[in-house]
Order: structure tokens, then sequence, then C-alpha cells
């Protein structure tokens, strides 16, 4: 993209913060945000990327959108991972590995049971919205 | 089959044992008993870090956090919670009102939550590698704002209403520091970002650069517009290569969109920013060593002032602030001062982040708001200790830091109370020890940090470390007197006054900070000659208990110099002499034959 313009950025946020919204409100895509910070890599968050990855594939899911973050600050059970499924709540996974990545496509997002013992709870919530 | 409610139930070990199971069992039991099965799924989790008050469950989506659960508390939550979407106030969580400040309370965060974010706001939520993700939280508002509704003044003046201290210390008031900047008349005036974090257990500032590193770009630009720069450099540790792609890609991105670079959205404005590499000297930390360094000369302070905020870079007028309190600017710019004013203490406002590492259970970074007390931070979101014994004492600030004791676990944490107490706020770093650490070998370790980082300019510095080293590393071998720790006391307050920067200044606290509060335990180093902790190697002694031990040869074959001797079925016996105190033996015995002392 070419230099912006000032109502060239405020574009672009209004349509980037009303495209989150209609995905909050219609919810047709799940999320699955995986923390790629220096201790969720050290961690392993590279095998669950690609269990996700590959779980996805097997399933044949459409409208799932695997996307990396920073660090969620939950160093003790990296690698962590957020799933946005709609109609449930987002829910952020701890200890991730491949095995449980595929669980988690399996379980949560074909059939919206939440993985047992792999929960971790949200540390704060958002000054933003 | 369409599952209305989750309930989450702590299944953390701390929980566990206390009954997490059982609940778990007797919510199913009352599900199916009440007719909602099919309506509800129970999952067990991680630990909430709450475990002082668990177990704990939790019912989503209505977001009853229920504390101190019991199982016979099942059938109101599935009847009352599941059935009618009541929340069952006598097990409700209600938060204590502390001293974080009025936002804290009224802002509508999720009400049990004791974390805060305001520089980890976007960290975990939005890709760092797409400045869309940014933009749409706000991104580049504040800077939208700086450009072209307010002036310089009203920016100094934001900071100043904000209560902004320097987050990389020593804690300055930030507007007043741009103030200066702002004032004097130069052609050329640099916006510089500490991003050194040279202390052993931090990381914030890289998670932040990592998790958000826009945050911290659009910061350096509102310096530049305020105090009128146009280049900035972020001088950043080699060892952080993630960071420094991420900043990388975040600056292009910046650039194609016309964000970085000349004429910024029409506005007139120019800035550009570039990466520096420093090579991971602690002192380059110090701010006038990171300028020379960035200026290509040998990493060394120079006494001020004057200060860089006058005589900086090419000793031009420089801006120079920590990652994390760049990281508050756009958030404040956007939200107010006022705002950003009303969370913390009296002296601190807002919020800061902790790296948590050592004995702690849910070991991570935490922002909370300043005044926060240790045992919140410890307990309550850390969920405590890890081994499940005794806590200690914990360190903030580093090497620079000292060490907070049991007793004030409740004091608020700021700026000011942590000076009062001989530590100091440092950039984050919160290490916490157990029964199982030994103060004297900590502060060794922190020593002995100090001596290896001093550059060696001034002399109470390069040979007060030395010193305060030796007489710990005498102490720790047995061979220490009591007159040492008077004698440390001294060269300690010398230091304080005669060492040329922060460095030497603050090395001697991690001593300061114990010598009184754990006397005894220096004492028995010295008098007993005795490590209880058994953490100093030449005070310790493994010792096989002959009644005890059945001859199983295990600890033999665990021993790597092979100095236990032995028959099979026969007591074995450790030749002193040759033994290292590795532990491997005393670990390895499963009939509790091998003794410490
Ligand atoms: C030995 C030493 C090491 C330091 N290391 C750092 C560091 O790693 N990061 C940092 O931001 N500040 C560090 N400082 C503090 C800086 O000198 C300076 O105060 C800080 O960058 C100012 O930014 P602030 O006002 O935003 O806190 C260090 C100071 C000393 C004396
Ligand atoms: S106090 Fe230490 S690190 Fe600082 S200038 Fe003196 S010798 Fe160097
Ligand atoms: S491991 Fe324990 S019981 Fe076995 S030989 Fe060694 S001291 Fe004896
Ligand atoms: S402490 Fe280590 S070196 Fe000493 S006897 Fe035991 S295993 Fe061998
Ligand atoms: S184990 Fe339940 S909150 Fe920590």
């Amino acid at each position: 993209m070419a230099k912006m313009t000032l109502e060239e950025l405020r574009k672009l946020r209004n349509s980037q913060k009303g495209e989150m919204e209609r995905r909050d409100v219609e919810g047709k895509e799940t999320h699955i945000i995986v923390g790629m910070g220096t201790c969720g890599i050290a961690a392993g968050a590279k095998d669950a990327l690609d269990g996700f990855l590959d779980a996805i594939k097997a399933n044949d899911l459409n409208d799932v959108v695997v996307k990396q973050t920073g660090c969620m600050g939950l160093c003790y059970s990296e690698p962590t991972v957020e799933v946005k499924v709609p109609g449930m709540p987002d829910i952020i996974y701890g200890n991730v590995n491949a095995a449980v990545a595929k669980e988690i496509v399996e379980k949560h997002i074909m059939h919206k049971q939440m993985v047992q013992d792999h929960i971790q709870d949200k540390p704060a919530g958002d000054i933003i919205k | 089959m369409a599952v209305k409610n989750y309930i989450l139930v702590c299944g953390g070990t701390a929980c566990e044992s206390a009954k997490g199971d059982d609940i778990y069992k007797s919510l199913l039991k009352e599900a199916e008993a009440q007719g909602v099965a099919d309506d509800v799924q129970i999952v067990k989790t991680g630990c909430f870090g709450f475990c002082e008050k668990g177990p704990i469950v939790k019912v989503l989506p209505e977001q009853a956090f229920y504390v101190e659960v019991v199982p016979e508390d099942a059938k109101e939550i599935i009847a009352e919670t599941v059935i009618k979407g009541r929340i069952v106030e006598r097990i409700q969580y209600q938060p204590e009102k502390g001293a974080k400040g009025e936002a804290f309370d009224i802002d509508n965060i999720e009400f049990y939550q004791k974390q805060y974010r305001i520089v980890l706001r976007n960290c975990g939520l939005i890709d760092p590698g797409k400045i869309d993700e940014y933009i749409a939280r706000d991104g580049y508002a504040a800077l939208e704002k700086c450009l072209f509704d307010m002036k310089p003044d009203d920016i100094i003046n934001e900071l100043k209403v904000s209560g902004l201290r320097g987050r990389g210390g020593a804690g300055f008031p930030t507007w007043m520091k741009w103030n200066f900047t702002k004032q004097v008349e130069a052609d050329q005036k640099y916006i510089v970002c500490n991003a050194d974090e040279g202390d052993p257990g931090a990381y914030m500032d890289r998670s932040t650069l990592e998790g958000d590193p826009h945050s911290v770009i659009e910061a350096m630009m509102i310096a530049g517009i305020c105090v009128g720069a146009d280049y900035g450099a972020i001088y950043i540790r080699a060892e952080y290569p993630l960071a420094i792609e991420r900043l990388e890609v975040a600056m292009q991105q910046a650039r194609d969109y016309g964000l970085l670079g000349k004429d910024i959205l029409g506005s007139g404005f120019n800035f550009d920013l570039e990466v520096r590499l420093g090579a991971g000297a602690f002192v380059c930390g110090e701010e006038t060593a990171l300028l020379a360094s960035l200026e290509g000369n040998r990493g060394m302070p120079i006494p001020k002032p004057p200060f860089p905020a006058v005589s900086g870079l090419f000793k031009e007028p420089t801006v120079i602030n920590n990652v994390e309190t760049y990281a508050n600017i756009p958030a404040i710019i956007n939200k107010g001062g006022e705002w950003f004013s009303k969370i913390g203490t009296e002296g601190s406002k807002g919020t800061k982040v902790f790296a948590l590492t050592g004995k702690i259970k849910n070991s991570g970074l935490v922002e909370v708001p300043m005044g926060t007390t240790l045992r919140e931070i410890v307990f309550d979101i850390g969920g405590g200790i890890s081994s499940g014994k005794k806590f200690k004492a914990a360190q903030t600030g580093g090497p620079s830091g000292g060490m907070i004791t049991e007793e004030n676990l409740d004091l608020p944490i700021d700026f000011d109370s942590l000076t009062s107490i001989g530590s100091m706020m440092g950039s984050g770093g919160l290490i916490v020890m157990d029964e199982d650490d030994c103060i004297v070998d900590v502060a060794k370790f922190y020593l002995d940090f100090s001596v290896e980082e001093s550059c060696g300019k001034c002399a109470p510095c390069r040979i007060g470390t030395k010193k305060l080293y030796e007489y710990l590393d005498k102490i720790s071998k047995g061979k220490g007197e009591l007159d040492d720790l008077q004698k440390m006391k001294d060269i300690g307050a010398a230091m304080k006054k005669a060492a040329l920067c922060g460095l030497g200044q603050t090395a001697p606290n991690p001593i300061l900070s114990s010598i009184d509060n754990f006397y005894e335990e220096y004492r028995q180093h010295i008098e007993d000659g005795k490590c209880a902790a058994g953490k100093c190697k030449d005070l310790v002694r493994y010792e096989i208990i002959a009644d005890k031990c059945i001859g199983c040869t295990v600890c033999a074959r665990k021993c790597p110099v092979n100095c236990i001797e032995g028959e099979r079925k026969k007591p074995h016996i450790i030749d002193q002499d040759k033994c290292i105190k590795c532990g491997a033996c005393y670990d390895g015995c499963k009939f509790d034959a091998i003794i410490v002392s």
C-alpha cells in the first residue's frame, strides 16, 4: 500500500474494527490464536501450530483461521493458545502440543466440547474494548 | 445437543488436593439428577493461580466465579446458575479494595481479576506481524491526535497529569524528561529506546516488543513530535532475535503505510527509526553508557549532569526511555492522563509488569496496578510457592534490588515503598525464594554478577563489588567472622555514595537488605558453620545412616565421582574427601538413609 493520508488511516481503522465486530456478531469464523513469543516457541508453539494445521486439513474444515500472537503471560503453561468458536466462550488452552491441538480441533471446534485439563484463565480484561 | 453452559473446575495440584476432583464429580452427578446433563459441559482446567481461595469454579457464559467451593455446593450451582442463570452470591468472589486506585475498582474489567493490562494491552491479542491488527485496536490514533489536535505542550501536560514515571528502574517523571529536551534549542534531537534489559530473570521488555512492537514505535514518534526530533534508535540486545525481527517487520510496515518517513499523514512531520544491537553488557543499560555505545564507543557511564535530556547522543538533546515507559504512552494519549492517574498509588501511577520467576507455581508475566501487594502477586496470581514450602523472600530489581521478606508481603508495592525497604522497583524482575534458597548464596550470586558486569571505570565499584563478593565467599565457606557483616555494611554505604553510576551505587543492595532481616542465617554460616538450606556446598555434608541403609547400591551408581563404597545389602559409606556435594545420592536414595547436614 502506498503512503496513507489521515483519512485513509481512519478509514482503515474503522473497516478493521468493523471487521472484528462483524466477526463477533455474525460469528462464522473460528479463530485459533497461538502465542508465539520466545517462551512459547521454546516450549514448542511451532509443533502446536503444525498440529492445528494438520488436524484442520485432515478434517477438511473451512472457516477456521489460525493466527499467531505474542506472549499471553502464562509462561508456566506454554505453549498457550486461544480458541474462539462462535457461540462458545473464548477459551485459553495451556500446554498445547500437537496431540492436544488435534484434540482441540476434533472436540472443541468440531463438537463444541471443551478439552479437559488444559484450560487456563484469561489473565486480564481488555482496556480497549 | 446444544451445550449452553460450561462449568470450569480448577484441577491444578493445589486445588486437586483441596477436593477439585470431588467437586467435578458432584457437579456431574447433579447435572444428571436435575436433568441438564446435555445442556452443560463440565471441564477440569489448569490452575487459575488463585489457589489461596481454591477450589475455584467458573461458570460460562454467566461469568460466575466461585471460590472455596465444596462438593455440597454443586446442587445450588446447577439449580441456580445453570438452570436459572443466577449467580450464587454466597460463594461468589468479592474483591477486596486495596491501595490500587479508583479506576481499578470502577473500570469494567472482569471484577475478580487482579491484573490490569495497559502495557500488555495487545500482547497475546493481536498478531504482532500485522500492522492492521494494531491499527484496529486504536493503533496510531494517539499519533493522529498528537499530529493534528495537540500541541507539544499539551502532550507534556497530558503526561504530567498522568503521573507516568520511567519504568527502567529509577522512576523519573517522564514529562519532566521530555520537557527538558523540548526546551533546549538544538538543530538535531534524538529519541532513544532502552531495550537492553540486562537484569537476570527479567524479560518484560522482550515480551512487549515481541507482542506489540508498534506501541513502542508509536510512542517514540509521539516523543519526536513533542520535543522536535526526527530520528530515533532502539537499543536492544542481540540475544533477542525474535524481538528484533518483529521490530524490523513492524518498522517496515509502518514505512510502507507512510507512518514512518517523510511528511507523515500529510502533516509535514518527519520521523524515522533504526534498531541498534547491543552486545549484552549489563552496564550498557545505564543511559550514558548506552549512548556511548550507540556512538560506537565503549559502553562506559559518564558522570551526570549534563543529563542526556540536555546533552545526550552526539551531545545533542536526547529523550531516552525504557520500553515499558513508551508502551504506556499511546494509551495515555488515547484515554487521557486523568484516566491513567486514577490507577495506582499516590506517588506511582499506572501499572507495572513483572516477570515472575523462581519458586513460583505460575511463573509468567503479570501486569498489576501499582499498589498491589506482593502477597497478591505471589499467592493470588502466581498460585503460591511451587514446592509447597514456605515463602522466604522475593527479590525485585535484580542485582540492584533487595530482598523483600515475609513481613513486607502486605506492603502495597510502588516505587517509593520498595525504596523505603531497601529494595527498588528495577525493571520488573521478581524472583521468589523458598526455604530451600540460602540468602548468603543468593547474595553471592548477585555480587558475582556485579563483579562481572562492573565496567571498572571507578574504584568504589570495581574494588567494592570484589571485596563484598570475597566476604560473602568467605562466609559461604564457613570462614567468615561476625565482624565481616559490619565491614560489608561499611563498604556498601561507601559505594552508595561514591560510585559513579547506578550499577555500583546499587550493587550492595542484595546484601544490605538481607543482612539485618536474615541476620540469624548469616550468623549460622559464620558461627555454626551451617547452611540450613544446603546450598553453600562447603558447609554441607552428605552422610549415610548405617541403620537405615539397606545396601541397595543406588547411591553408589548415581555418584558421579564414585566416592560411595559398600557391598550389596550392607550399609554404604561416603568418602567425604572425594565427595563434591552434588546431592545425587541424596535424591536417589529411596530409603531416606542419606542425610544432609
Ligand atoms: C547498571 C544499570 C543498568 C540499567 N539497565 C537498564 C535496562 O536494561 N533497561 C532500562 O530501560 N533501563 C536501564 N537502566 C536505567 C537507565 O539508566 C535509565 O534510567 C532508563 O533507561 C530511563 O528510562 P525511563 O525513564 O523510561 O525509566 C539501567 C541503569 C543502570 C545504572
Ligand atoms: S559504578 Fe561500576 S559500572 Fe558504574 S562506572 Fe563505576 S565501575 Fe563502571
Ligand atoms: S541408596 Fe540409600 S539405601 Fe541404597 S545403598 Fe545408598 S544409602 Fe543405602
Ligand atoms: S553428594 Fe554427590 S559426590 Fe557426594 S557422595 Fe553423593 S553422589 Fe557422590
Ligand atoms: S489449583 Fe486451583 S486455582 Fe490453583
